[in-house]
C-alpha cells in the first residue's frame, strides 16, 4: 500500500494537519489512521465513493462531529500547530476560525442581512450598526451576491434561488473571516449554472482562505482544487497534487475510481 | 335493562340467521360450495344482517320516540284543573310525574290528579314496551325469512354484505360530524331561549353577574343580572396565570429535552411529564384547594398581604402545572421538526448551543410554538374541575390575582348542578356560557391547528 | 484586534476576527451555562411539583387505609333483644340494637352522667356499630344474654384523634374532640383497648354521610359500568370510522371536513360534552339522570376522536405492500382490511383505546352536568341505576367539611391513580410487545 504523505516539495508549513485520525460511530469505525496535510491558500479536494469517510473527516476539522453524541475522534488534528481537540481550544472559537458550508443550502429563516450579521453578532466582532453594514456588504460582494440582493437585504434568505442561497451561506461563513473554509459537497443540490458560479467563487476565495472541499464529482475536483485526497472505505488511499492524482495515480484503487471502474 | 334484553334477543336471532343462511347456501350448492358466487359465510352474514339491522334500527328509533309520545299523551290527558299554564310549569310537572313513576323523591306533595297521571304514564310505558318488543321481534323474524329466501347459487352475497358494511363505516365516520352538529344545535337552541329573556348585548357586555337572585320570583330584581364580563375577565386572569407558569417551564423543558438531555435523562423526564399529563383534573383541583391555596395564603399573610382563600393565583398556578406537559410535548414536536441543517449552519459559524437555540431554532420554530401556546390557552379556558374546586363563586371584576374570581366553567357547573329548575334564565344562562366557551375554544383550535400545519408543511 | 491576513485584498481584511479567548468568550459560555440551567431547572421544577402533588396526597391519604377500633365489653342484653325469650328471628332482626349499643357504652363508662356528656359518649363509636351487633346476633342467636369483649369501630372524630390529627394543646372549643372524650379515649388507650386495623370497609362500602362508613365500591362500580358503555360504543364506532377514513374514503372536501372536525372535537372542552349530554340525552330523549348509560354515552362521544386518531395512525403504519399483496391475490378491499390490515394494526388501536379509556376514567366535569353527582348510598346494579363515578366521588368528598373525608378523598385519589397507572402500564406493555418496525 503506497501512501504518499502530504508533505510536498514546496515546503510551506501546513495550515491544518491530521495525524492518525480515527473516528468511531458507536462501535463502528468510520475512519482509520488518516494522515493528511492541508496547505494554506490552496483548495484541497476530498474525493471518493459515497460512505468512504470523506465528509466524516471534513467534519472533524472543525469538530462538527462533537454535535453527534455517539461519535468519538482519536488521533491528532492541528490548526497552525495547535491541537484542535485539546481542552484549551474551544470548539466555538475553532469554528470561527474554520468555517463550514454545507451540502444543502441552509439559510436561517431570517432576512438576508441578519443571516450575514449572525456570525459577527454572536462573536462580537462588530460593535456598531455601521460596522455590521460594512461586513454585510463586504461579505456579499466577496460571495458575488451583492449586486443581486442589495435592494432586498431585509427579505428572507429562504426566498432566494438555490444557487443564491448557497452563495448566501458562503457569504455568511466569510462574514466571520475564518482562516479555513470547509465545504461539504456545496454544489450537489445545484444546477450546472449555479455550480459554475460557485466554482468560480471558490477559485477567487482561495486568495484569502484555505479551502477544503468534499465532492463526489471528479470533474469538479479537477477544476477547482490544487491538491486531491482519495478516500476509500474509511481509509486515505492517496493524496497529491490534483494533476498527478488524475493523470498518474500511484495506487490501483485510485486509478480504478477515477477511470470509473467503481464509485 | 328490558330493552337490553330485547337487544340480546335480536342478536340471538341474528346468530340463528347466520347459521340458517349458511346452511341454506350449502344446500343450494348441493354440497359443492365452489359453484356458489360467494363463500357460505357471506350468505350467513347476509341473513344475519337482514335479520338484525332493521330490528336494531327500529329498536333505537322506538326508544327515542316513545318517551315523547307517552309524555305528550299523559300531559294531554291531564285533569283540566291542574293543566299547566306555561312551559315552565309544564316541564316541572312532567319531571314530577317522571320521578314519581321511577320511584324517586319529588319536589312537592303529589295530588291525586298527578298520581293518576303517573299511573297512566306507567301503563302507557309498559304498553309501549310490549308493543315495541313484539314489533322488533316480528321485524327480525320477517327479515330473517326474507333474507333466507334470497339465498341462491347466483346471489352475490359478498357484494351485498360488503356494500352494507361500507355504508356502516360511513355512518360511523359521520358520528363525529353529528356530535359537532349536536353540540352546536343544543347550545344554540338553549341559548336562543336565554337570549329571549336576557338581551344578547347585556349578556356579552354587562359587568354585573348575579344569577342567584333569579330563583325567587317575589324578590326584587327577580330577573337577575347576567353580565358575563366578570366571568370572562376571571377566566382570562386565571388563564394568564396558568400560561405564565406553563409557558416558560413547558417551553424550556421542551428545549432542554430536545437539545441538551442525554437519552438516559430523557428516559426519566419524558415519562415524568407524561404522568403529569395523565393525572385527572379533579386531583389537581383537590391539590389546589387543599394544599396550594392555604400555602399561598400563608405566604401572603406572612408578608402582610391579604389573600383570599380561593385566590385566582392558587387555581392559576395549579392549572399551569397541569398544562406544562401539554406545552412541552407540543413544543418538543415543533422543535424536533426544525431541520438539523439549520443547527449545523449555526454551529458551523461558531455559535454556542444556546445561541443557536435562541437565535436560530426558536425563530424557526416560532409559528409552531405559537400554535402550541394557543392550544394550551384553549385547554386552560375550557378546564373545569380545578377552577370549580379552587376558584371562587363571586363574580369579582378584578385584576388582582390574590382575590377570588370566578370563571365561565365554574358558573356553568354551579348553574346546572344542584337544584333542578329547568328552563329558568339561570339554567339557560349556562348554555349561553357554554356557547361562548365552545366558539372561543373552537376559534383558538382552528387557528392553532392551521398555524401548526402550515409550519409543518414548511419543513416537510 | 485585526489579525494580519496573508493576502492584502482590502475588503475582507477589514473584517475583524474574534479575539482568541478573552472576556467575551467567557461571557458567552456563562450565558450558555445559564440557559442550560434554566432548562434543567424547568424540568426539575415540573418534577418537584409532581413529587409535591403525589407526596401531599399520599401524605394525607395513607391513614385512610387504617381505621380505629376500640375494645368494649358488650353485653347482649336479652331485655333489648328478645324480652319475651322467643328466639324468633324476626324479633332478633328488628330489635333495638342502637339502644343496646348506647346501654353498653354507658356500662363501659359508668362515670358519665350528664345528658350532654352521654350524647357525646354515644358518638364515641360509629353509628353503624349497632348493625354489626345485629349481624352477630343473627349469625349466632346463642349470643343473647352473653357478655363479650368486642372491637367496635370508633367514630370519625376518635379515628382522627388516634391518627394524630387532633391537636390536644388547642383550646377545647377549637377542636372536634372535647376534654371529656379525650379522658375516655385515654382510659381505653391505657388499657390497650385502642387499635388501628386495615380499613376493609373503605373498599367494600358505598358512599355514606359517616366518614368511617364511607367506601369507594359504589363509585368504582359506577366507573366500571360507565366505562363499559363507553368502550362498547366508542371502540367499534371509532375503529370503523378510522377504517373508512384511512382505507376507503376518497380524498375530497367532505373527508377533509370530517378530518378537521375530528381534530377540533378532540380539543373541545369536556364540559361542553356534558352540556350536550344534558340537552340531548336527558332533556330531549328523556334518558334517566345519573345513569351510567348516559355517562358512558357522553364519555364515548368524548373519547371517540382519541380512538379515531390513534386507530388511523395505527392503520397508516401498516405498509401498503401488504395491501397490494392481498389485493393481488384477488381479495376484496374489505377482505384486505379485515384479514390483513386490521389484525396488524390492532395492537396500536388497542393502545390508543386504553389511553382513551384512561382519560374517560379520570373525567369529571361532563358527568356533573348529567347528574352523576348525586349522593348515592347503594352500589349500582345496572346501567340505568343512579350511580356516581370515582372522580365525582373524589369531588364530593373534597367538598365535605369533616376532617376524616380529607384523608378519604386522598385515599380515593390514590385508588384512582392506581387504576390509571395500571391502564397506562398495560398500554406500554402492549406497545412494547407488538411494536413492529417495517
Amino acid at each position: 500500500m503506497s501512501k504518499t504523505s502530504g508533505s510536498s516539495a514546496s515546503g510551506t508549513t501546513p495550515k491544518m494537519k491530521g495525524d492518525k485520525v480515527k473516528v468511531f460511530y458507536g462501535e463502528k469505525q468510520a475512519l482509520q489512521d488518516v494522515d493528511l496535510e492541508i496547505k494554506p491558500n490552496e483548495v484541497t479536494a476530498l474525493i471518493g465513493p459515497s460512505g468512504c469517510g470523506k465528509s466524516t473527516f471534513l467534519r472533524c476539522l472543525n469538530r462538527m462531529n462533537d454535535v453527534i453524541d455517539i461519535c468519538r475522534v482519536e488521533g491528532k488534528i492541528t490548526l497552525d500547530n495547535e491541537d484542535i481537540y485539546s481542552s484549551d481550544l474551544d470548539p466555538v472559537q475553532l469554528r470561527a476560525r474554520v468555517g463550514m458550508v454545507f451540502q444543502k443550502p441552509n439559510p436561517f429563516p431570517k432576512s438576508i442581512y441578519d443571516n450575514i450579521a449572525y456570525g459577527p453578532r454572536i462573536h462580537g466582532t462588530a460593535s456598531s450598526k455601521a460596522e455590521i453594514d460594512e461586513i454585510v456588504e463586504t461579505s456579499l460582494t466577496k460571495a458575488g451576491l451583492w449586486e443581486e440582493v442589495k435592494d432586498r437585504l431585509m427579505e428572507p434568505g429562504t426566498g432566494l434561488s438555490g444557487g443564491q442561497q448557497q452563495r448566501l451561506c458562503i457569504a455568511r461563513a466569510i462574514a466571520v473571516n475564518p482562516e479555513v473554509i470547509l465545504m461539504d459537497e456545496p454544489c450537489s443540490a445545484l444546477d450546472p449554472i449555479a455550480t459554475a458560479k460557485i466554482e468560480e467563487l471558490i477559485d477567487e476565495l482561495r486568495e484569502n482562505f484555505t479551502i477544503v472541499i468534499v465532492t463526489h464529482s471528479m470533474q469538479q475536483a479537477a477544476r477547482v482544487s490544487q491538491r486531491t485526497a482519495f478516500f476509500h472505505l474509511g481509509e486515505l488511499v492517496e493524496v497529491g497534487d490534483t494533476e498527478q492524482i488524475f493523470t498518474n495515480p500511484t495506487d490501483s484503487r485510485t486509478q480504478g475510481y477515477i477511470t470509473g471502474r467503481f464509485g | 335493562m328490558n330493552s337490553f334484553f330485547l337487544l340480546l334477543v335480536v342478536i340471538g336471532l341474528s346468530v340463528a340467521g347466520y347459521a340458517a343462511g349458511r346452511a341454506r347456501s350449502v344446500l343450494a350448492a348441493s354440497g359443492d360450495v365452489r359453484i356458489l358466487h360467494s363463500l357460505p359465510s357471506y350468505y350467513g352474514m347476509f341473513v344475519a344482517l337482514g335479520c338484525g339491522l332493521p330490528a336494531i334500527l327500529l329498536l333505537a328509533l322506538w326508544l327515542i320516540i316513545q318517551p315523547q309520545i307517552v309524555e305528550h299523551m299523559v300531559m294531554a290527558g291531564l285533569d283540566p284543573s291542574i293543566m299547566p299554564q306555561n312551559a315552565d310549569e309544564y316541564s316541572l310537572m312532567l319531571t314530577d310525574i317522571r320521578n314519581l313513576a321511577s320511584g324517586n323523591a319529588v319536589s312537592r306533595e303529589a295530588s291525586p290528579a298527578i298520581m293518576a297521571a303517573m299511573e297512566r304514564y306507567q301503563s302507557l310505558q309498559s304498553v309501549g314496551f310490549w308493543t315495541m318488543g313484539a314489533a322488533v321481534v316480528c321485524i327480525a323474524l320477517l327479515g330473517l325469512v326474507w333474507a333466507r329466501s334470497q339465498v341462491s347459487r347466483s346471489f352475490r352475497a359478498r357484494n351485498v354484505v360488503e356494500n352494507i358494511i361500507r355504508v356502516l363505516l360511513i355512518v360511523c365516520s359521520m358520528i363525529a360530524i353529528l356530535t359537532t352538529v349536536g353540540i352546536v344545535l343544543s347550545l344554540i337552541f338553549e341559548s336562543l331561549r336565554f337570549f329571549a329573556r336576557v338581551p344578547f348585548f347585556e349578556f356579552l357586555f354587562g359587568i354585573h353577574w348575579s344569577p342567584q337572585t333569579a330563583i325567587r320570583a317575589e324578590q326584587v330584581g327577580a330577573s337577575g343580572s347576567f353580565g358575563a364580563v366578570p366571568l370572562f375577565a376571571g377566566t382570562m386572569l386565571i388563564t394568564l396565570i396558568a400560561m405564565l407558569v406553563a409557558g416558560p417551564i413547558g417551553l424550556l423543558s421542551a428545549i432542554y429535552m430536545a437539545e441538551y438531555a442525554n437519552p438516559k435523562f430523557r428516559a426519566i423526564a419524558k415519562p415524568m411529564l407524561e404522568i403529569l399529563a395523565g393525572i385527572p383534573t379533579v386531583v389537581y383541583g383537590f391539590f389546589a384547594a387543599l394544599t396550594v391555596a392555604p400555602l399561598i395564603r400563608g405566604w401572603g399573610e406572612s408578608i402582610g398581604l391579604d389573600v383570599a382563600s380561593e385566590s385566582a393565583l392558587a387555581a392559576g398556578v395549579v392549572m399551569g402545572i397541569m398544562i406544562i406537559p401539554f406545552v412541552s410535548s407540543l413544543s418538543d414536536d415543533v422543535i424536533n421538526s426544525v431541520p438539523q441543517s439549520l443547527r449545523d449552519g449555526s454551529y458551523g459559524l461558531g455559535a454556542t448551543k444556546s445561541e443557536t437555540i435562541r437565535h436560530v431554532i426558536i425563530p424557526a420554530a416560532l409559528p409552531g410554538i405559537v400554535g402550541a401556546f394557543l392550544l394550551a390557552v384553549s385547554r386552560a379556558i375550557g378546564e373545569t374541575m380545578i377552577v370549580v374546586m379552587a376558584a371562587g363563586l363571586a363574580a369579582n371584576l378584578t385584576a388582582n390575582p390574590l382575590e377570588a374570581v370566578t370563571t365561565v366553567t365554574v358558573q356553568i357547573v354551579t348553574l346546572l348542578v344542584g337544584d333542578q329548575e329547568f328552563d329558568s334564565a339561570k339554567t339557560l344562562a349556562a348554555f349561553a356560557l357554554g356557547l361562548v366557551l365552545f366558539f372561543v375554544t373552537l376559534g383558538l383550535n382552528v387557528i392553532a391547528l392551521r398555524v401548526v400545519r402550515k409550519y409543518r408543511e414548511k419543513y416537510d | 484586534m485585526t489579525d494580519a491576513i496573508m493576502n492584502s485584498k482590502p475588503d475582507t481584511a477589514e473584517i475583524r476576527r474574534p479575539s482568541p479567548g478573552g472576556e467575551r468568550l467567557k461571557k458567552r459560555y456563562a450565558a450558555e451555562r445559564r440557559f442550560r440551567l434554566y432548562g434543567l431547572c424547568s424540568i426539575l421544577a415540573a418534577g418537584l411539583m409532581l413529587v409535591f402533588l403525589v407526596g401531599s396526597i399520599v401524605g394525607t391519604g395513607w391513614s385512610a387505609f387504617l381505621q380505629t377500633y376500640v375494645k368494649l365489653s358488650i353485653t347482649f342484653d336479652a331485655e333489648y333483644l328478645d324480652p319475651a325469650g322467643t328466639g324468633d328471628p324476626a324479633q332478633l332482626q328488628n330489635a333495638d340494637y342502637g339502644g343496646l349499643m348506647k346501654k353498653n357504652l354507658r356500662d363501659n363508662f359508668p362515670e358519665v352522667t350528664g345528658r350532654s356528656d352521654k350524647r357525646k359518649l354515644y358518638n364515641f363509636v360509629s353509628p353503624n356499630a349497632g348493625y354489626v351487633l345485629r349481624d352477630m346476633v343473627i349469625a349466632d342467636p346463642a349470643l343473647v344474654g352473653k357478655t363479650l369483649d368486642l372491637w367496635v369501630k370508633a367514630s370519625d372524630d376518635i379515628d382522627m384523634l388516634t391518627k394524630g390529627y387532633v391537636d390536644r394543646t388547642e383550646a377545647e372549643d377549637n377542636r372536634r374532640v372535647s376534654n371529656a372524650e379525650l379522658a375516655w379515649y385515654d382510659k381505653l388507650d391505657n388499657a390497650d383497648r385502642v387499635e388501628t386495623r386495615f380499613n376493609t370497609d373503605f373498599f367494600v362500602n358505598a358512599d355514606s354521610r359517616e366518614p368511617e362508613e364511607a367506601g369507594i365500591l359504589g363509585a368504582v362500580t359506577g366507573s366500571l359500568l360507565t366505562l363499559l358503555i363507553t368502550l362498547l360504543l366508542s371502540f367499534p364506532v371509532g375503529v370503523m370510522a378510522a377504517i373508512y377514513l384511512e382505507e376507503f374514503a376518497p380524498k375530497n372536501r367532505w373527508t377533509d371536513l370530517i378530518e378537521v372536525n375530528i381534530n377540533n372535537l378532540a380539543a373541545v372542552p369536556s364540559i361542553v360534552f356534558g352540556l350536550l349530554g344534558l340537552a340531548m340525552f336527558l332533556n330531549f330523549f328523556g334518558f334517566p339522570r345519573s345513569a351510567p348509560l348516559v355517562g358512558g354515552m357522553v364519555l364515548a362521544l368524548m373519547t371517540l376522536p382519541t380512538i379515531i386518531i390513534a386507530a388511523r395512525s395505527a392503520l397508516k403504519a401498516v405498509p401498503p405492500s401488504i395491501r397490494e399483496a392481498a389485493l393481488g391475490l384477488g381479495a376484496s378491499p374489505l377482505q384486505v382490511v379485515t384479514h390483513h390490515v386490521l389484525p396488524l394494526a390492532m395492537p396500536g388501536i388497542l393502545t390508543g383505546t386504553i389511553i382513551g379509556m384512561a382519560q374517560a376514567l379520570g373525567e369529571t366535569a361532563p358527568l356533573l352536568m348529567i347528574g352523576m353527582i348525586a349522593f348515592i348510598v347503594d352500589i349500582p346494579g345496572g346501567f340505568t341505576d343512579p350511580a356516581t363515578v370515582l372522580p365525582v366521588q373524589i369531588y364530593l368528598w373534597a367538598d365535605s367539611p369533616e376532617r376524616a373525608f380529607v384523608e378519604r378523598t386522598s385515599a380515593a385519589i390514590m385508588v384512582l391513580l392506581a387504576f390509571l397507572i395500571f391502564m397506562n402500564f398495560v398500554a406500554v406493555l402492549l406497545r412494547r410487545k407488538f411494536e413492529r418496525r417495517w
